[in-house]
């Protein structure tokens, strides 16, 4: 096909850089959308932190009436709901989007406007979830949200409904996300990227889109169900009509599960790409973390029920699950061994990311050892619904996902930024953020296994919690405080002039190889692979470091144009979910309004001109 | 420039989209495997009448009703949209070879199938609703509804989808080049087929 007028137009416009809002607004690069997504989840982490702040001066003494039982309920829900779907998987997200087509030497995502999509929505989903404050009405049925506590009945007022709509547009953007990255990770590798070459950041990456594709269905259609129950008088989860309140649990968790790993299987693949650049060794038992991680997510079909041990299943349902769930100690106490199989013995290089690394170790082993003590039935029945099981999963979340989240925004900020975080605050920030976290959850195990109830707002002084919940709150604050230390760092750094080399860490990885931050099409020339870590292939046959890429021109690499469609759509598909919330009359209108936006959103974006004949931009004119 | 010849090239020689819609279907397994186990789930605990299966007492006049389904009409329906899986791929075959004819009549009859079913179902919907099945009245009408009313949805999406391919086949602008989009289009269409096959047994045929 001859090269059009309209081509040659694009592939100048990519010369120049895009600055501006609306290049922001319209921008379908990835590494701009992972940059959007990184600030937007990191806002919502902060307010994330801030809920829990709240909650820690409640709780700091006993029959405290810092804040009443309502805003805790509302607190406690929406810090699970914002850290869970608005901080972690956003970060994770992030990474995917930044690194994955740079990892697999692409010039983009297979569908750079659908990714743009997924921001958006991802953007407009989580502002909607959080205007419920504005009204006064926050969720404040858990990020669980148990039948029958989320029927009519016991939620009259649209506290559920914020919950349930947001839920469900966060869902589009994480399913269209998934798709996208599935696509691009099994069809735009460059030229001898096996998937068995692919770094491990990708294959856990790979894994976890697996999950969210199969999970998210799960918990869309419960949010369905709970919908009619709610607005249409379908009686699903309530039992006076012969519904079920135990089904919403057993959707929930089918679901629930699985996105654990989709939380955790990331900062996995972070840490996996940390250890070995700073350990100078190629990562040790490379075949085994790709099977144990896919081991991993499909035993997390088959647990789910270890979070109703309470309920009465009866003892073959309890020792299946119980069973399963041991199992899963397996494969991922072979990731373990396998991390510390890659720094023994080499030459390790204590720099910020290598920290939070091996404190994600730490604490990870930390979780998951309390983990599989409440897989043990009798043993959850004295834990469940107590201050261990909080211990429990702020070691995995916070312990695991944040430590390793973090090592990987030290590790590739240079990348993104062209600029490298100060190491000296960056060890502060460990430090603090080490002892805040084991001061605020460390006494979670105690007070729980002395009965202390999570999501009640208060406790009373005989039983003797008050100390190490005192402790907590300090802990809790020292944690707040090692993220201003990150936040001055960031800010200091950048004033600084963009210094950053394109290899400051003598990394492995296709992402060094270009220059710091990369090109909006990456690479000049795609790369040829030609075993695991590229990188250090490539250098070893050039016998020393490289020399410093060169920034290039771009000139003749087609690069996909700029739209404003997806946003537009993504505000029809939120529209649709404001509408069903509404008042009958205006809700119905509001849904009229919403899907004629979506399908004038998405019928311009499949005929807007000049994208047609773009299917894979990543391999374009090399 | 090595131009747009590259432009197709992928690891796998798959195009991307087609990868991406049966990523999408494999996802969509799971969405309509939940409704369908919830269906199952709430079999037969329906408190009051409608049954699907067995007569049923109307508690205001104390008269004994006929079970409310009825399978001639439906069968129908599922007969047609089985028949349009057929056609769509007889309507891609003349899409691939240029032959416009073929392409234009074939997607027409599957357009007329999927239509005929969601009309068939908009009318079974009012139908059932007069002899007083409700999403409220019991459970069987809740996951019956919900769950044959998300696949209708789907068949919807389809049409409209369909409509789209059909008014670019009119046009003349659904060239053998571009016949990778009526083959996506026709992915969807034969996955919902599918999953009615699944459906019509569970719902209509098992007492």
């Amino acid at each position: 096909m001859a090269t059009t007028a309209l081509d040659q137009q694009r592939v100048h416009a990519a010369h120049a850089e895009k600055t501006g809002l609306w290049s922001w607004i319209t921008t379908v690069d990835h590494k701009r959308i992972g940059i959007l997504y990184g600030a937007t989840a990191f806002f919502f982490f902060l307010l994330g932190g801030l809920e829990a702040l709240i909650i820690r001066i409640q709780l700091a003494r006993p029959d405290n009436n810092f804040i009443d039982p309502d805003t805790y309920n509302q607190l406690f829900t929406m810090h699970g709901t914002t850290m869970i779907f608005l901080a972690i998987m956003p970060l994770s997200s992030m990474f995917f989007n930044y690194l994955i087509p740079l990892m697999i030497g692409a010039r983009d995502v297979a569908f750079p406007r659908l990714n743009a999509f997924s921001y958006w929505v991802f953007l407009l989903g989580g502002l909607f979830l959080n205007a419920s404050f504005l009204f006064g009405a926050a969720p404040d049925s858990g990020w669980y949200g148990y039948a029958n506590l989320t029927s009519r009945q016991f939620s009259p007022g649209p506290n559920v409904d914020f919950w349930n709509m947001g839920l469900q547009v966060l869902g589009v953007a994480s399913l269209a996300a998934a798709v996208n990255f599935f696509v691009t990770i099994i069809n735009l590798r460059a030229p001898g990227m096996t998937m068995m070459r692919m770094p491990m950041f990708v294959w856990m990456s790979f894994i976890t889109q697996v999950l969210l594709l199969l999970a998210f269905p799960v918990i869309a259609v419960a949010l369905i169900l709970l919908m009619f129950d709610r607005f249409f008088g379908t009686h699903f989860f309530v039992p006076t009509g012969g519904g079920d309140p135990l089904l919403w649990q057993h959707f929930f968790w089918i679901f629930g599960h699985p996105e654990v790993y989709i939380l955790i299987l990331p900062a996995f693949g972070i840490v996996s790409e940390v250890l070995p650049v700073f350990s100078r060794k190629p990562l040790f038992g490379y075949a085994a973390m790709v099977f144990s991680g896919v081991f991993i997510a499909f035993l997390g079909f088959g647990v789910w029920s270890h979070h109703m041990f309470t309920t009465g299943m009866g003892p073959i349902a309890d020792t299946f699950f119980s069973l399963s769930t041991m199992l899963i100690a397996i494969p991922t106490g072979v990731k373990i061994f396998n991390w510390m199989g890659t720094m023994w013995f080499g030459s390790l290089q204590f720099r910020t990311p290598m920290y939070f690394a091996v404190g994600f170790i730490a604490m990870f082993i930390i979780g998951g050892l309390s983990g599989v003590m409440h897989s043990s039935p009798p043993a959850d029945l004295q834990q469940n619904d107590t201050y261990f099981i909080v211990a429990h999963f702020h070691y995995v979340l916070f312990g695991g996902s944040i430590f390793a989240l973090t090592a990987g925004a030290y590790y590739w900020w240079p990348k993104m930024f062209g600029r490298m975080l100060d190491e000296g605050l960056g060890k502060l920030h460990f430090w603090l953020m080490l002892i805040g976290f084991n001061l605020t959850f460390f006494p979670m195990h105690m007070v729980g296994l002395n009965g202390m109830p999570r999501r009640t707002y208060t406790y009373p002084a005989e039983l003797g919690f008050a100390t190490l919940n005192q402790i907590e709150t300090a802990g809790s604050f020292i944690l707040g405080l090692a993220f201003l230390v990150f936040l001055w760092n960031v800010f200091q750094t950048s004033r600084k002039p963009r210094g950053a080399v394109a290899d400051p860490w003598n990394g492995a990885t296709l992402e060094w190889a270009i220059p710091s931050p990369p090109p909006e099409w990456n690479f000049d020339r795609l790369p040829v692979v030609e075993g695991r870590d590229p990188l250090w292939e490539e250098k070893r046959k050039h016998g020393a470091r490289l020399p410093e890429p060169v920034v290039g021109t771009g000139a003749g690499i087609h690069l996909p144009n700029p739209s404003y469609w997806p946003l537009v759509t993504a505000v029809g598909v939120t529209a649709v979910f404001i509408g069903i919330m509404m008042s009958p009359k205006w809700g119905a209108w509001g849904i009229v309004a919403g899907v004629a936006l979506l399908f004038f959103g998405l019928y311009s974006w499949l005929f807007e001109k000049g994208y047609s004949e773009f299917r894979t931009p990543s391999h374009g004119g090399h | 420039m090595t131009g747009h010849a590259h432009a197709l090239e992928t690891s796998t020689g798959l195009d991307s989209r087609k990868l991406a819609i049966w990523t999408f279907i494999g996802s969509e397994c799971m969405f309509f495997a939940t409704l369908i186990s919830n269906y199952l789930v709430q079999k037969g605990k329906s408190l009051v009448g409608p049954f699907a299966h067995e007569p049923w007492t109307d508690p205001a006049t104390g008269q004994v009703m006929e079970p409310i389904i009825e399978i001639p009409l439906v069968t129908v329906g599922t007969a047609l949209l089985l028949f349009s899986s057929l056609f769509i791929v007889l309507a891609l075959y003349g899409a691939q070879k240029g032959n416009r004819k073929m392409l234009v009549g074939w997607l027409g009859a599957t357009l007329f199938c999927g239509i005929f079913f969601v009309g068939m179902q908009v009318y079974e919907f009012t139908h059932f609703a007069h002899k007083g099945l409700t999403l409220s009245r019991n459970m069987f009408g809740a996951s019956f509804y919900v769950l044959t009313g998300f696949h209708g949805t789907h068949v919807t999406i389809g049409v409209i989808w369909l409509l789209t391919m059909f008014v670019l086949a009119l046009r003349g602008k659904l060239t053998p080049a571009k016949a990778v989009n009526l083959e996506i289009a026709a992915l969807y269409w034969h996955f919902v087929d599918v999953v009615w096959i699944v459906i019509f047994p569970v719902v209509y045929l098992i007492r």
